[in-house]
Formats: structure tokens, sequence, C-alpha cells
């Protein structure tokens, strides 16, 4: 057999072993999502059978009735919790991408003095873990009367992600060519024009990105949250959740069908936006 | 068009200086090249023109008014960078009309601006394509077709040719002239390329350390450079230049070597000076550039230690007064390594600058 074949032949059966490789992994990475989505349409007893029931005798949408059927019957105030979260959640992103901008704009353009010392003290406060945070929030929120609001929740996720999107959205200007916003200026920009329209839109990948992280933080945080929130006004998905145990029994099948009414929000937005994902933008600017 | 006009320039960056009370003036639709080694302000001159960078002191004139803290858009100038600055998410055709856009004009006005200076630059069909699509030389002439749409009282380039290779760099150096004969513009345009200041300017000018040298025609910096530093760095190879003291009317240039001092200049006894000739004046007998045989021309007899043939000359290296010597022989014969020549210096030719100072001696 001549060499060339042998090569072909090989390259296709790695082909093929990589494929199965990825799908198993992938497999891995899914099984819990696609399990909470089967749970939700189980009963509790198929749930927590051992061994655990792969094919599951019948399903029923009854959590998901259940749920949306109000207060005293089996329901929980589902609508209000996912108000309060899309409120929370979407301003604490607009905030955060807005600062972030600006911060990241700031931190790849201008020179300043301590502009070490400010960009780590930044990401130091990543390094404190949330739940450390909440007493002392707590203490803080009751004093000024925030606790139990949507501004004081606002208020802590936005200062939760903004070191996180400077960061991030700051990588991504460095990579926009200096030249360009001075190109746009001798063609008739204002600084700030020169930004829109020439900088932002070669940033907007790492804008996107950091947008979706923001969000997604907000959006399934729980730690915060269950300490800051208490009633329906501003109670958030991941809190609600907490509805479905009762002192000695826990409803598994509705904590897993509120699950997933949590997650479809989450995988739009990600799907919406990962089209402004695309790399590369910033080639061609300049003869490398 | 408009005269540019800069006087006591300064730039200061921190403690650094980088630009030292410049004064230049540019003639309506003047082409003025400036050159000089990597890091002596031409960059900085140029940004401080367009308004990228701030002025220390002194005053940029573009016309009749002063624009020194006008922002880059109010100053009417067009601007070529080294990088080009294309921008990636707009293809060719907006990257060009971009100018027009921000001024607010119409559809039909852009596209037909574009399209005139795409039939200049003759980039006519790749106006759809994205700057990432497009080799280094058209991604230089869309950088051009950017300036040219802009209409501006003065384009800046900046080394617009460095990044490309030798050939395209002739190339666009005949286009770039065609140019601006065709558009009759005020150009400043740095380079450290001397054959591309040479070749393209009407006016040199020649920095060093944040300081003008020399202002002058091609012709002037090249057959009267005013300093030592010009002379190095204006002509290809570069001229010959060897320490020498003017000891009774002859300049000495070691123990066993001199020559007669050089008509023109004025030195005196007991003077260290540098003697500057260029290659194209020490030539073996017979293969001369200019006219041979004057009274200034001192023949040698020296020896070859190597020869570099480039086909319509020879270029020749010699030892001399202790010191090595490139000479240049016109319409070559095969010289061999070792091969003793009868070589003309011609003195009338040659340069004397003041060894401390650097400046010519020379008094016509
Ligand atoms: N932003 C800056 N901060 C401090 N020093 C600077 C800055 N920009 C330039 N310089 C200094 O000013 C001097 C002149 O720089 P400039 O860019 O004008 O040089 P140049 O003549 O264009 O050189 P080249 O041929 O390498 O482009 C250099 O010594 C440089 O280090
Ligand atoms: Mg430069």
């Amino acid at each position: 057999m001549d060499a060339n074949k042998t090569a072909r032949l090989k390259r296709r059966a790695t082909n093929w072993a990589l494929n199965i490789a990825l799908f198993i992994a992938m497999a891995i990475i899914c099984l819990p999502g696609l399990w909470i989505v089967l749970n939700s349409l189980r009963p509790t007893v198929e749930i927590m059978a051992k061994p655990p029931v792969w094919i599951p005798n019948q399903l029923s949408f009854d959590a998901y009735r259940d749920m949306f059927s109000g207060i005293g019957q089996g329901g929980i105030p589902v609508l209000q919790y996912f108000r309060n979260s899309m409120i929370i959640a979407v301003t604490s992103t607009v905030i955060s991408l807005a600062i972030g901008m600006s911060g990241g704009y700031a931190f790849a353009r201008y020179r300043f003095r301590f502009k070490g010392g400010w960009f780590l003290g930044l990401m130091l406060t990543r390094a404190v873990p949330g739940i450390a945070l909440s007493l002392p929030l707590f203490f803080l929120y009751a004093r000024v009367g925030l606790i139990d609001t949507h501004a004081g929740m606002i208020l802590a996720y936005t200062a939760l992600n903004v070191p996180f999107t400077i960061w991030l959205i700051d990588g991504f200007f460095r990579q926009v060519p200096k030249d360009l916003a001075e190109a746009a200026q001798i063609d008739g920009c204002t600084r700030w024009q020169a930004f829109w329209q020439v900088e932002f839109p070669l940033a907007r990948p790492g804008i996107a990105s950091a947008g979706i992280f923001a969000f997604l933080t907000s959006w399934n945080e729980f730690a915060l949250a269950s300490q800051l929130t208490r009633s329906t006004s501003s109670k958030t998905l991941p809190v609600g959740l907490l509805d479905y145990t009762a002192e000695f029994t826990i409803d598994w099948r509705g904590m897993c069908a509120l699950a997933v009414v949590m997650i479809i929000p989450a995988l739009l937005l990600t799907y919406a936006v990962q089209k402004h994902l695309v790399s590369g933008l910033t080639s061609g600017a300049i003869k490398g | 068009m408009a005269t540019l006009s800069l006087s006591r320039l300064d730039k200061n960056y921190g403690s650094f200086h980088a630009v030292k009370g410049i004064d230049l003036d540019v003639a309506d639709g003047e082409f003025v090249a400036l050159v000089g080694p990597s890091g002596c302000g031409k960059s900085t001159t140029l940004r401080m023109i367009a308004g990228l960078e701030d002025i220390t002191s002194g005053d940029i004139r573009i016309g009749d008014r002063v624009v020194n803290d006008l922002p880059p858009r109010d100053r009417n100038i067009s601007m070529v960078f080294q990088s080009y600055a294309l921008y990636p998410h707009m293809t060719v055709g907006e990257n060009m009309g971009f100018t027009l856009k921000i001024a607010g004009r119409g559809k039909a006005e852009i596209a037909e601006a574009v399209a005139k200076a795409a039939r200049v630059l003759e980039i006519e069909a790749l106006l759809d394509r994205r700057p990432a699509q497009l080799s280094g030389g058209q991604r230089q002439r869309v950088a051009m077709g950017r300036a040219i749409v802009r209409d501006p009282d003065v384009f800046l380039f900046d080394e617009p040719l460095s990044n490309l290779d030798a050939k395209l760099r002739g190339q666009m150096r005949t286009e770039i002239k065609e140019l601006h004969a065709r558009l009759e513009s005020t150009i400043v345009y740095v380079t450290h390329d001397q054959v591309e200041a040479m070749t393209l300017a009407d006016r040199i000018v020649i920095m060093k350390d944040g300081r003008i040298e020399q202002v002058g025609s091609p012709d002037e910096v090249f057959n009267r450079p005013a300093t030592q530093f010009v002379a190095g760095f204006i002509g290809s190879p570069p001229m010959n230049m060897a320490d020498a003291r003017v000891v009774g009317g002859n300049l000495r240039l070691s123990d066993e070597a001199e020559l007669p001092l050089p008509p023109g200049v004025a030195a005196q006894d007991g003077q260290n000076v540098v003697l500057g000739l260029r290659p194209d004046d020490i030539y073996p007998q017979g293969h001369g550039i200019h006219t041979e045989g004057g009274d200034a021309v001192e023949p040698r007899d020296l020896t070859v230690k190597l020869s570099e043939p480039l086909g319509n000359e020879t270029l020749l290296f010699v030892d001399f007064g202790g010191k090595g010597w490139t000479a240049r022989m016109l319409n070559p014969r095969i010289v061999k390594r070792g091969e003793v020549l009868g070589f003309h210096m011609d003195l009338s030719r040659a340069h004397l600058f003041d060894a401390e100072t650097g400046r010519s001696l020379r008094t016509e």
C-alpha cells in the first residue's frame, strides 16, 4: 500500500477518534442539564429512585402548570420573581457595561498615576468570596434601607461585575490599534465620534462577552440575593428555588421545573449575543 | 491647498526634549521631506502638525490660520500612517468615503468622490473588499485614497512606504511623485530613506536630535551639505570621511599621507578637520563620473582590497591614510583583489568640516 493512502486513512481515523472523544466530553457536560429537564417532567419518587431510572415511565407537565397556578395551590410567584430577576440582571448589566467600557478604555488608552495599583485593586475585589461580603453588606443595607429593594441588588451586582467587565474590555481595546482612532480624528471625527465609529465596533466582541458574563452572574447569583432579599418584591429566581423546600420535604420536581424556566432566558440571550463574538475583527488595520 | 509654517516649535515628553525649536516654511504646493535617523523627532513633528500631539511651545500656521490648539478635524489636513491605519470593519469604499460621511455629505457625492480617487489610484476593483483581504501595496493605495478624498490643505505622510518591499517601494515612489504633480498639493513627507527624500522632494529637511541640521533642495543638501552629519546622511554609498589636521597648507591624514587643502575652504593652520569625499570623486583614472583632470585632482596609486561589481559600476574599497575609502568606478572592467590602480581624488569636490562643530568650512 502506498504511503499516501496510509496517511489519508490515518488522518481519517484520527478525525473520527477526536469526534468521538468530543462527543463524550460534551455529553458529560450536558448531562446535568438534561437531567434537570428530565426531572422536571416526572414524579419525585422516580427522581429519588435508586438505582436511577434513566428512561422515564411517564412524563407530565404538572410541575410547570402548578408553578404558574398561584399561591396556595403549590404555585409560587414565579412571574414576580422572573420580573425581579430581569430588572436586576438587565439594569446591573447595562451599568456594568457602561462602567466597564469607560474604565476598560481608560486603562487601555491613557496613562495615569497608580494605574497598576488601581488595576490590581480592582482585581483583588474579585478575590473576596461573595458570601464573605453578605454579612457586612446586610448591615450596611439595613442601615440605609436598601434591604429587599431592586436598587440594592443592582448596586451589589454592579459592584461585583465591574472589575471583571473592565478587565475584559480593557483587553479588547488594547487590540484596537491607536492609529485607528487618530486616523478617524484626522478624517473629521471628534474624539467621541472616533470612539463610537471606530473603536467601539472593533471592541464589540469583548463588550458582548462582558455583557453575557455580567448578565449570567447577576441572573444566577444566589448567596448575596438570599441574604439581601426577603419578599416577592425583590426576590430573584435563584432565591425563589428555596420556595420549594418545606421543613421536612423538598419538591425536587418543582425545583427542577423552575431551574428550567431560569435557564431558558440565559440560553436565549447567549444565543442572541454570540454572533457578536467573532474574533479577528481588527485584522487588516495595519500591515504587520 | 495652503502654506504651512512652523516657528520655534518645541515638544517635551516629560523631561525629554524631543523637538527643539523647529522653524520651517513650506510653500503652497511644495513637497517637503523630513529625513533623519530613527528617534530624531520626525514623527513627533508631523503629529504636532496633524494635531495628534500637543505642542509644548511655538506656533503652527496652516494658510493664514494659527492652528496650535485646534483638534485634527479642524486643521483640514490628511495623513497617511506608516501602519496605514485602515478601518478593518469597513470596506475599501467605506474607508475612503468615511471622511465625507462624517462631514455629512450625501451618498451620491461620496460615491462620486470615492470613485474618482479610486480611479486615480487604480483600485476601483477593490472597493468592496475589506482591508484584511488586501495585499500590503493595495492597503497602501487605499490609505492614500482615503487621504485624497478628503481634499486637504496639507498632506502628511509618515513613512508610507517603509512596510513595502524594495520593488513596490520604487513603484509607489513614482506614483506619489505623479500624484503630487497632478494634485499640486502641499506635502510633508517623513522618511528615513534618503533616496525617497532625494527623488520626491522639492526641499529636504534633515533632522538630528530634535533639531534641523539643514534645509535645502536635493541638489543643495547633496552638493553643499552644511554639516558633517548631513554629508554623511545624504548619498549612497555614504561619503568617505577622514580625520585630518591642517599643517602648512596641507591636510595631514596620517604621518605618511597628506593631501593639499581643497580649494574654496577656510581653515586655519593646526585646525582639526574632517575631510569628506564622495565615492564619486575617487575613481580609477578614466573611470570617473565628472569631467576628469581639473587642477585639484590628486593622483594616488592605491591597492584595491575588495571590489563589488554592480553591473553598471563597481565599488572599490581601498586604504589611504590609515582609513578605508570607497571609490566608484564607472564603465567598469574586472578588477582583481590586490590590484594597484592609479586613482584620482577630485579635491575640488571635497568637503571639509570642523572636527569640533561639524560645520562645513566651505566658503563658496
Ligand atoms: N509618547 C512619548 N513619550 C515619550 N517619548 C516619546 C514619545 N513619543 C516619542 N518619544 C520620543 O521622542 C523622540 C522622537 O520620536 P519620533 O517618533 O518623532 O522619532 P522619529 O524621528 O519618527 O523616528 P523613526 O524614524 O524611528 O520613526 C524619540 O526619542 C522617542 O523616544
Ligand atoms: Mg517615526
